[in-house]
């Protein structure tokens, strides 16, 4: 049966050896004709020599999760040619270099094998061995344009975009093409059974990844000082900051940033650099991802106590530093709510998208600014560091930064007496001034707990109560500023719901087709930041079940509305997903079903 | 800059260029032990501060955890002030300073805050030449957790309960100019004929100015035996040079003998004058300054005075290139691209 605009297929690479860039023109070709796609990198902790993945899925219905069942794969790898082999599902393909025959024992009945000599090829036409390896990646993209129908003049557009005014680059990669197009034309039928079509799904979306989008967010977001340290997966979001505040922030007179950069020492360092900036009134962040989050504990605590707006964008990994580090998990999520010594809880924001990583980001400006508090975009490494179509950025240039309640000298010379930590609007939120503004007043001095309301240094425990209960009030207050949950339905249809957030919303939302197409119609809510708000505490108590779904062994997400939604726990049941891949519709699907059957048998 | 002019003051207390009496440089009462050497280094802040007529709110007040750390309480209360995390003020002064290069950044520190727990910060933030004022009120000991050894306790020094330290010290001092740092000194807290001046020249220099000053705590490590007690210090001190800090457009009042006086011009037009007493030494010579020492510590003497000091020091804003207006001060104007440049990124993502 010929499958239209709906395969995965895997590319099987070694890192270093300039893959990238051909597996990316792959995807973005199939973008370009208007198809819903999603690559996603597979990649190891190493620079060069270990097995790499890419895969590639084409969804006429748009979806944009990793799926099952991999229709092709293209090996250039000979180290992982078995596990490669292996996955290929029944009937589907497996396209290699035969240059070298291959051995006997790789061959598998039930699938069908597709050999074209890639070195061989390549060392016929290119000389020069670097240029014989990175041509022979473009062979390969030239043979899937004609096994798999992708639109030539597509691929020739992307490539002359991309060597802009270097023709003889461009002609190198053409050439390249048609020895791989050629070689199909000569010795298979085309297209195959799976197959693209052009089509107008891709409307007016991008596709970028997640990092990129928060770097941009913060440029936009009116972020100044960023201070961070480098850790897979964040760093690619310093590195998005850096690229476009150079591209955007520089004065063109006097060739002056209007930023300020710097590569810590460690994340103590990056954290304490973005909270004395902060301190004095410049909005600065930090990346960094769980590992430097658990280095960052000790500071986030005095950002909370000291009441110092903090912006810090967690991209959540497996684990520590030797093991999974470059797989995605949703693993930090209590670590990050509750992150630090005392009693210490924090707002956190969690995007699905690159238009919400940019938008989050510029808003965690504004919330930290408003709250006076750390704020964690809690971002992972599936939506960092993988390119996804999103809907287009979008700015309003009515919008004002929200500075929060700052006082200028003018307004110090109105009130008798300032007292930084009086609630004046009794709202929890309270005044703060800038060094520097007013000769005589406003000044105070910033320390963690032990304080009266006029910054006064106190150990009375009467005064650190009032404090704590203070900060209760605004954390209750935030919950009137965090963004909303996404709600998939008017009204209550079902008893039974899911529950998801982050990335794992594409899963989710595919599998919520699934379950229609099995009579199982189902409510759902995505979560977008924590504290939950009214609207999340009225969809658990609605439902007489949630599906928690999450990606992380502890199921930190059901924890955390246990706690603070006094959600019965026997109506949680999760749905878990923590082997570094991310999570599936047929996952979700599987487990809903299984434990709606046993209910009903 | 917002100037407002202070409205109380005692009619019969003399003001400063600025308009300031000395009081209002004061800080709350000190709550340390009578005696305390931290408590005299705070005196000669607000005396430099008071003298050079800065405004109180030009300057920040940061600290790390420690009765040393305590200290900017007890000085400049009209400046904003933070008693940040034990060993991390470097860098919560390095984004504040980066947020606005404008004012006058004071880092207080301990030897445990400093040659601890905050080895790292402090070495990263000489290495980028932040432009503020370091202070380390050393006494070899960790006061506020009651007395144990520091890093910086000499080898041998002996401990108020008699036992003497098993370890080779950290010289802070060494160790700052061994790095580079752009000003380097070591003073005395009971020497305030040294010490002011050299704050004033600190609070001058563009860049990372270093003073180490001996600091005994009355309560735990001014016992005989201690490197660090007033009489050891006071009998071990030997002075490089006797400094002046000459304001700009002023005459230099102080003639001293042909070859031992060294003039240094500051970047905005004022001086630094010194009258060498060690011999074989010149503070803009990175090599003499680093020989100088270490005879110093050959002969078991603690040499005092601006160690050295390099007049091109290239400040972190000046490396980054960072706008001349403090960043905290730019607006959406200057910070947000705005729709049409967002419209040309989606544009090439497509
Ligand atoms: C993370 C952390 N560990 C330990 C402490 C406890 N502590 C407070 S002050 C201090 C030592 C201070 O010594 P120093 O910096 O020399 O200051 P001094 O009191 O001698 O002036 C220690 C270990 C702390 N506050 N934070
Ligand atoms: S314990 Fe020592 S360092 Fe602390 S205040 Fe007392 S004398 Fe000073
Ligand atoms: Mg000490």
């Amino acid at each position: 049966m010929t499958k239209i605009n709906d395969f995965v297929v895997r590319f099987a690479n070694v890192n270093g050896t300039g893959s990238a860039s051909a597996n990316l023109l792959f995807a973005k070709s199939i973008f370009r004709m208007g198809i819903p796609v999603s690559p996603k990198n597979i990649f190891p902790s190493n620079i060069q020599g270990l097995p790499t993945w890419y895969e590639v899925r084409a969804s006429e219905k748009g979806y944009l999760g990793r799926r099952e069942g991999i229709d092709m794969v293209i090996c250039v790898n000979p180290e992982s040619m078995a596990k490669d082999i292996e996955s290929v599902r029944p009937g589907g393909y497996f396209l290699y270099d035969s240059t070298k025959p291959l051995h006997q024992r790789y061959y598998r009945e039930d699938i069908n094998y597709t050999g074209i000599p890639l070195m061989a090829l390549s060392a016929q036409y290119f000389h020069d061995p670097r240029q014989r390896q990175l041509f022979k990646n473009i062979i390969y993209v030239g043979a899937l344009s004609k096994l798999l129908n992708i639109d030539f003049e597509v691929i020739e557009q992307l490539l002359s975009e991309q060597f802009r005014n270097k023709e003889k680059l461009i002609s190198l990669n053409v050439q390249a093409l048609k020895l791989g197009v050629e070689y199909v034309e000569e010795n298979y039928s085309y297209p195959l059974d799976i197959r693209l079509e052009k089509r107008d799904l891709v409307k007016d979306k991008i596709l970028i990844d997640g990092n990129a989008a928060c770097g941009l967010g913060a440029v936009y977001g009116g972020a100044t000082v960023v201070a961070w340290y480098p850790i897979t997966p964040s760093t690619s979001v310093a590195e998005a900051f850096e690229k476009y505040a150079k591209k955007l922030r520089v004065d063109p007179e006097t060739g002056k940033n209007k930023f300020a950069i710097v590569q810590a020492e460690d994340e103590l360092a990056a954290i304490g650099m973005v909270i004395g900036a902060n301190w004095n009134g410049a909005r600065s962040f930090t990346a960094t991802s769980g590992p430097g989050v658990s280095l960052m504990n000790e500071f986030l605590g005095l950002a909370y106590f000291a009441e110092i707006p903090t912006v810090l964008i967690d991209v959540q990994r497996g684990g520590p530093s030797t093991g999974m580090p470059t797989r995605t998990q949703q693993s930090d999520i209590l670590a990050a709510a509750y992150a630090s010594h005392g009693d210490t809880k924090h707002v956190l924001l969690i995007p699905s998208t690159p238009k919400e990583c940019f938008e989050m980001t510029a808003q965690s400006f504004d919330l930290a600014d408003r709250l006076q508090t750390p704020i964690i975009l809690m971002n992972d490494l599936d939506l960092g560091m993988n390119d996804w179509m999103s809907d287009p950025f979008e700015w309003d240039d009515e919008r004002k930064y929200d500075r929060g309640k700052v006082l200028s000298a003018e307004d110090l010379d109105k009130i008798e007496k300032f007292g930084r930590y009086l609630d004046v609007d009794d709202d929890g939120i309270t005044y703060r001034t800038y060094p520097g503004t007013h000769p005589t007043k406003g000044s105070f001095f910033t320390r963690g707990t032990s304080k009266n309301e006029y910054a006064g240094y106190t150990e009375d425990g009467a005064a650190y109560e009032r404090n704590m209960d203070r900060l209760i009030k605004k954390w209750e207050t935030s919950k009137n500023y965090v963004p909303g949950p996404e709600l998939y339905q008017e009204e209550k249809k079902s008893d039974e719901a899911i529950l998801f957030f982050g990335t794992s919303k594409y899963a989710a939302e595919e599998a919520l087709d699934l379950l229609a197409e099995e009579g199982i119609e189902i409510d759902a809510i995505r979560v977008k930041a924590f504290p939950f708000n009214q609207e999340v505490a009225d969809f658990i108590n609605s439902h007489e079940k949630v599906f928690v779904i999450e990606q992380n062994r502890d199921a930190q997400m059901r924890t955390l509305l246990m706690l603070e939604l006094d959600a019965a726990p026997s109506k949680l049941i999760s749905i878990l997903n923590y082997n570094g891949m991310p999570i599936t519709a047929d996952l979700i699907k599987n487990q809903v079903c299984a434990n709606l059957t046993v209910k009903n048998s | 800059m917002t100037y407002i002019k202070p409205e109380f003051r005692h009619p019969n207390l003399p003001v400063n260029e600025v308009g300031f009496t000395k009081k209002e440089y004061e800080g709350r009462i000190s709550t340390l032990c009578a005696g305390c050497g931290h408590d005299s280094i705070s005196a000669a802040i607000v005396q430099a501060c008071y003298e050079m007529s800065i405004e109180p709110h030009r300057v920040a007040k940061l600290s790390g955890i420690g009765c040393s750390s305590k200290t900017p309480t007890y000085f400049l209360s009209n400046s904003h002030g933070f008693n940040s995390v034990h060993g991390r003020m470097p860098s919560v002064a390095t984004g504040a300073n980066l947020a606005n290069r404008d004012l006058i950044y004071f880092g207080v520190s301990g030897d445990g805050d400093t040659a601890s727990i905050g080895m790292g910060q402090f070495v990263h933030a000489i290495r980028r030449n932040l432009n503020m004022v370091y202070i380390v009120m050393n006494n070899g000991c960790y006061g506020l957790t009651k007395g144990q050894d520091s890093a910086t306790a000499d080898k041998g020094s002996m401990s108020k309960k008699g036992a003497p330290n098993p370890f080779a010290p950290i010289d802070l001092v060494s160790l700052a100019l061994e790095l580079e740092a752009s000003f380097v000194a070591q003073s005395f807290s009971g020497d305030k004929g040294q010490l002011i001046p050299l704050i004033k020249a600190a609070m001058h220099h563009p860049g990372f100015s270093f003073i180490n000053v001996m600091s005994p705590c009355v309560t735990f490590n001014n016992n005989k035996g201690s490197t660090k007690s007033y009489d050891f210090v006071r009998d071990h001190a030997s002075s490089t040079s006797v400094l002046d800090f000459i304001p700009k457009k002023e005459e230099i009042k102080v003639d001293y003998e042909e070859g031992i006086q060294v003039k240094v011009a500051m970047h905005d037009g004022s001086y630094l004058s010194l009258h060498k007493l060690a011999r074989d030494w010149n503070p803009l010579d990175w090599v003499s300054a680093n020989e100088a020492l270490i005879k110093a510590r050959d002969r078991g003497e603690i040499l005092t005075g601006l160690l050295y000091i390099n007049p091109k020091s290239n400040p972190l804003h000046d490396t980054l290139k960072s706008s001349d207006k403090p960043l905290n001060t730019l607006k959406e104007k200057d910070l947000c691209p705005g729709s049409k440049k967002l419209e040309e990124i989606n544009s090439s993502l497509r």
